[in-house]
C-alpha cells in the first residue's frame, strides 16, 4: 500500500502561480490528473516526483518527504513527458542501465522489456524508435525495479491508437496489482477510460476530485451552446423550443445564425436533425461554440 | 561515491561521434603544428616550450577542459534525460563525482597525450620539456574538468561561458595583467611543472604552495558544490 500525500502545496515561479494550494491523497489503484494545457499538471508531478521543491506545503510518499530525498526512488517510477533519452543506446542498453542503477541486472531489464512487449526491437538504438516505441521503453525503465507508485506525465501523446490501447491494458494492470498509478492528461476520453478517480486541476487550482462518472456527469449535464445555420432559421427556432431539451435560442443577424442553448446534451444532438428533416429545413452549420476543453474546466470551477 | 553505470553513460555520451570529432580536432592540429615546426625550424628547446606552453597548454588544455568538463552533464540537464539518473536512489553527490572522473580521465587522454607526443616530436623531450608540459596538462585537466563541470551544471551557457574563461581571461587577460595570473589554472600547473623541468624554460607567476593549495582548494570546491547544485536541480520550470 503506498499512498501520495499532496498536502496544502503551492508553487510559484517568479510571480506566476503554477500551483495553487493543492490538497489531494493519491491511493492505489489509478489516478487520472485531468487539466488543460498549463494547468500545472507537470509542475504537480515534479513535485511528486521529488524533482521540484513546493514553494509552501509538502508532498510525501508514506510519510516520507519526496524532495531531497533519493532513498525514496527505490519505491517510484517515472515516465516524464519529455522525449529526451539516451539516444546513443539501444532499448536494452537503457534499460539495463536504469536496472542497473537500481542495483538490479539483466534479468530486471529483460522482463521490463517483455512486459511492455519491446523485446522485438531492443537492439535497435533509441534514435530510431517511434514516439509509441520511445514511450514504451520509457515505461520499461520506470518498471524495472517492480514500484509501488507509477508516475506518468501525459503519457499517450502522440501515441497512435493501438499503442494507446496497450499501454491502457498495461497501466489497468498495474493498477490491478494494487500500485498506485497516477497519470496526467489533457484529453478527458483517455482519463476516463483507464481512471478509477480523477482529480482535475484548472489554474493550478484542485477544481474537482472523484469518481470519473460524477465529474462526466458534470461536465455534459452542463448547458451547451450551438451556432447553427439552417435554410430557414426562424422555423428551426420555434421547433427546437418547442423541446424541453433546448433552454434558449437566440436569433444572431450580424452572424445570420441561430445561437441555441441545451440543457440535455444526448437528447438535443438527437433532435435537431429529427427536426429539420420533419420540417424541410436544410441545416448548412451546426457548431459547438463552447466545446472547448478550458471553457469545459471552467464550467467545472464554477459548479 | 563511483558508480560504473553512470560511467559509462557519460563516456558514451562524451565520445559520441560528433563530440569525439571536436575533441580530436585541437590535438591533431597540435600534433601537425609540431611536425611543420620540427621540420621548419629543427629541434629547439624554447621552440618546443613555446609551442608547448602558448598553444598546448594555453589553449587546447581549456578548450578540451570545456568540452569534456561541460559535456559531461550539460546536455544530459538541458534535454532533461538527466531525469533518468536523477530518479534513482543514487546519492547525486556520487553521480557528480563519477562524470568528474570520466571527464578529468576525457581531458588527459586528450590533452596531455597528445602534448606529450608533440614535445617528443618538437625537441625530443631535450630539458624534459615534454615532460614538464604534459604533467601540467594533467594537473591543469584535473582542475579544468572540475571546473566546467561545474559550469555544465549551474548554466545552460556553460560552453560560451567557458570559452570566455579559457580563451579570454586564461589567455588574454593573463597576457596583459600580471594579477590575473595568479587566478589562473594555466599558472597553477605551470608552478607544478617548473619543477619537472630542467633550465628556466618554464616558468610561473605562482610558488609551488600556493599553486597546490589553489589547484586542490578549487578542485573540490567545484565538485562540493555541482553536488550541491544537483541535488536542488529543479526540472521543472517551463509551465
Amino acid at each position: 500500500m503506498t499512498t501520495l500525500n499532496i498536502d496544502h502545496v503551492s508553487r510559484w515561479f517568479g510571480n506566476v502561480v503554477a500551483v495553487n494550494d493543492i490538497t489531494m491523497t493519491i491511493g492505489p489503484g489509478v489516478t487520472g490528473l485531468l487539466g488543460p494545457n498549463g494547468a500545472g499538471k507537470s509542475t504537480l508531478i515534479n513535485m511528486m516526483g521529488g524533482f521540484l521543491a513546493p514553494s509552501t506545503g509538502s508532498v510525501t510518499l508514506d510519510g516520507q518527504p519526496t524532495w531531497r530525498n533519493e532513498a525514496i526512488y527505490k519505491h517510484i517510477g517515472i515516465v516524464p513527458e519529455r522525449e529526451a533519452m539516451y539516444d546513443f543506446l539501444t532499448g536494452r542498453e537503457f534499460v539495463l542501465a536504469n536496472a542497473e542503477l537500481h542495483g538490479l541486472g539483466a534479468k530486471a531489464a529483460h522482463e521490463a522489456l517483455a512486459t511492455v512487449q519491446m523485446e522485438y526491437a531492443q537492439d535497435r538504438k533509441i534514435a530510431t524508435y517511434s514516439k509509441g516505441m520511445r514511450q514504451r521503453v520509457k515505461m520499461a525503465s520506470a518498471l524495472v525495479h517492480n514500484p509501488s507508485l507509477l508516475l506518468l506525465d501525459e503519457p499517450f501523446n502522440g501515441m497512435d491508437p493501438r499503442q494507446r490501447m496497450q499501454l491502457m491494458d498495461l497501466l489497468r494492470r498495474m493498477g490491478d496489482e494494487g500500485r498506485t498509478v497516477l497519470f496526467s492528461s489533457h484529453i478527458l476520453e483517455e482519463v476516463e477510460q483507464l481512471a478509477w478517480h480523477i482529480e482535475v486541476i484548472v489554474a493550478g487550482r484542485h477544481a474537482a476530485s472523484g469518481d470519473f462518472r460524477k465529474i462526466r456527469r458534470l461536465m455534459t449535464d452542463r448547458p451547451h451552446r450551438y451556432l447553427v445555420r439552417s435554410s430557414d432559421d426562424r422555423a428551426l427556432a420555434a421547433a427546437l423550443i418547442a423541446d424541453p431539451s433546448t433552454s434558449g435560442i437566440e436569433v444572431d443577424l450580424a452572424e445570420g445564425a441561430l445561437r441555441v442553448q441545451a440543457v440535455d446534451f444526448g437528447r438535443f444532438t438527437a433532435l435537431l436533425p429529427k427536426v429539420a428533416r420533419d420540417h424541410g429545413i436544410r441545416l448548412l452549420t451546426v457548431s459547438p461554440s463552447d466545446e472547448s476543453l478550458e471553457s469545459v474546466f471552467s464550467y467545472l470551477v464554477a459548479a | 561515491m563511483y558508480d560504473p553505470t553512470v560511467a559509462r553513460l557519460t563516456y558514451r555520451a562524451l565520445l559520441g561521434r560528433r563530440r569525439a570529432l571536436i575533441l580530436g580536432a585541437l590535438p591533431l592540429l597540435l600534433l601537425v603544428i609540431a611536425v611543420a615546426v620540427r621540420a621548419l625550424a629543427g629541434a629547439d628547446d624554447q621552440t618546443a616550450a613555446d609551442v608547448l606552453g602558448g598553444f598546448a597548454l594555453a589553449t587546447m588544455v581549456p578548450i578540451i577542459g570545456v568540452i569534456a568538463g561541460t559535456g559531461a552533464i550539460g546536455p544530459e540537464i538541458d534535454d532533461g534525460s538527466v531525469v533518468y539518473l536523477l530518479s534513482k536512489p543514487i546519492k547525486r553527490p556520487t553521480i557528480i563525482f563519477t562524470k568528474l572522473i570520466v571527464a578529468i580521465a576525457v581531458t588527459m587522454v586528450f590533452s596531455a597525450v597528445p602534448t606529450l607526443l608533440a614535445g617528443l616530436i618538437l625537441n625530443g623531450n631535450g630539458q624534459q620539456v615534454a615532460v614538464a608540459y604534459t604533467i601540467a596538462a594533467l594537473v591543469a585537466s584535473i582542475a579544468y574538468a572540475a571546473l566546467f563541470l561545474l559550469l555544465g551544471t549551474v548554466s545552460r551557457h556553460a560552453v560560451v561561458f567557458g570559452l570566455v574563461y579559457a580563451l579570454v581571461w586564461e589567455a588574454l587577460f593573463g597576457s596583459l595583467v600580471p594579477g590575473a595570473r595568479t587566478l589562473s589554472v594555466q599558472q597553477w600547473s605551470l608552478a607544478v611543472a617548473q619543477k619537472v623541468a630542467d633550465g628556466n624554460l618554464v616558468t610561473s607567476d605562482v610558488g609551488l604552495p600556493t599553486a597546490t593549495v589553489l589547484l586542490a582548494g578549487v578542485t573540490v570546491l567545484a565538485t562540493w558544490y555541482a553536488g550541491q547544485k544537483l541535488r536542488t536541480l529543479k526540472l521543472a520550470g517551463e509551465e
